[in-house]
């Protein structure tokens, strides 16, 4: 298991891996905002958390449908299936997920804090949104295992993906964003929506990969 | 530790492509499935792996250790038309990943690629080599991790007559070692004393 967490994290970094791509995507995106929405720098900061954990949400969206087609392009799929009864499918799903989100969506959260300064947010809110991410983006890979074993065996199926996931996605981040503003808008909560974070990638952690493994096995054709 | 097939059926896409297809493997033996193409070899491959259900009859495995191998895809290396080798990874990271991740380790990298006759290329990325090359490295895969049943769909595509012969020698060492072999190819293979099953297919 650890041979194949260390074998998809090389593959994820290696050229052709496009862990950056993520990165760059993210950076575009927040890097834009503050050119659409004017130089009001007090709605900067207000909307900034916010805009942080959409452009990371998407961010982290490009590239999931890779997760699985390539392994099935070069049979590797079909010997990872078959070793079934040394690693329990699930497993082998969820250390993928894991290599993934190391690869791809964790220099999306350690770019977060830098993109933070170009919405004027204050360090505070700059924490809380880095922390939300961090606890808050492993669920959107294990959902989108889900999406990206229903949609292996399609060519095309990138944006498929994305509108499979997207619905069940949004709980992550209304509750991601919701702590965020909670750190530093007064009345608002912190820890409730928080933890109800760290629950939603708990559970997402259990189901999504027992889920994409049924749809790999019966997709295996 | 025995392999059979009784009254298998077999389809694509909800076309029949085979049934009643019946053999019955021991240890030593080797079956060589030959036919058209679209005759259904590869299908009949996969499910007697287990990645395909069986439309009718069944695939029966009595292993001799039903601990180590609980079922034929436990006990079997596939060997498909993929070669489930990564080409951004070199050739030793390839197989060393394969060995970990199958366990039950048999050769070492080094002398598994010595066998396939590649011992210069170990170090290469996997996507530098020639066609031949790369299938003899994922020969080379079933080599470093031991499973008595080897599934063999086409393992010669590509390859030279050296390595066709090179091929047939390990074969037989795996037969002489008391394996099973399964194969599907068209061009004959080059092994002595086995069994044949050619598929008709339905039409």
């Amino acid at each position: 298991m650890l041979a194949l967490f260390l074998r998809d994290l090389r593959l994820g970094i290696r050229a052709g891996g496009g862990a950056l791509v993520g990165v760059l995507f993210f950076l575009a995106v927040v890097a834009v905002v503050p050119f659409g929405v004017g130089p009001d720098l007090n709605l900067l900061a207000r909307i900034g958390p916010a805009i942080l954990w959409i452009g990371a949400l998407l961010a982290s969206l490009l590239g999931l449908d890779r997760l699985f087609q390539d392994d099935r392009e070069d049979g590797t799929l079909d010997l990872l299936i078959l070793s079934e009864s040394r690693h329990m499918l699930a497993l082998t799903v969820l250390v993928k997920c894991l290599a993934h989100w190391v690869a791809a969506v964790l220099p999306l959260v350690i770019a977060s804090p830098l993109l933070g300064l170009f919405m004027n947010m204050e360090p505070l809110g700059i924490a809380a949104t880095s922390l939300t991410l961090l606890v808050g983006t492993p669920a959107i890979a294990f959902i989108g295992a889900v999406g990206a074993a229903v949609a292996v065996a399609l060519p095309r199926g990138g944006l498929l993906v994305s509108v499979l996931v997207l619905p069940l996605a949004i709980p992550v981040l209304i509750f991601g964003v919701s702590a965020a503003y909670g750190a530093v808008n007064d009345p608002n909560p912190f820890l409730p929506p928080f933890l109800i974070l760290c629950a939603l990638t708990m559970f997402f952690l259990v189901l999504g990969p027992l889920a994409a493994a049924m749809a790999l096995k019966a997709g295996a054709d | 530790m025995r392999l059979i097939a009784e009254k298998l059926g077999g389809e694509r896409g909800g076309e029949p492509v085979f049934d009643d297809i019946n053999f019955q493997v021991e240890p030593g033996e080797g079956l060589i499935v030959t036919g058209a193409n679209g005759s259904g070899k590869s299908t009949l491959l996969r499910i007697v792996a287990g990645l395909l259900p069986a439309s009718s009859g069944a695939i029966r495995f009595e292993a001799a250790d039903a601990e180590e191998f609980p079922s034929v895809a436990a006990a079997s290396h596939y060997l498909g038309h993929g070669n489930a080798m990564k080409t951004a990874l070199s050739v030793e990271e390839n197989l060393k990943f394969w060995q970990e991740f199958h366990g039950s380790t048999h050769l070492g990298i080094d002398e598994a690629i010595e066998m396939v006759g590649l011992p210069e290329v170990a170090s290469l990325p996997y996507g530098y080599l020639s066609t031949g090359q790369k299938r003899r490295i994922s020969i080379a895969k079933l080599l470093v991790s031991y499973r008595p049943i080897w599934l063999l769909d086409e393992p010669t595509a590509g390859l030279d007559k050296a390595s066709e012969t090179q091929f047939a020698a390990l074969m037989r060492a795996h037969l002489d070692d008391g394996g099973i072999i399964v194969a599907a190819t068209h061009i004959p293979l080059g092994l002595e004393g086995v069994q044949h099953l050619t598929m008709t297919g339905q039409r």
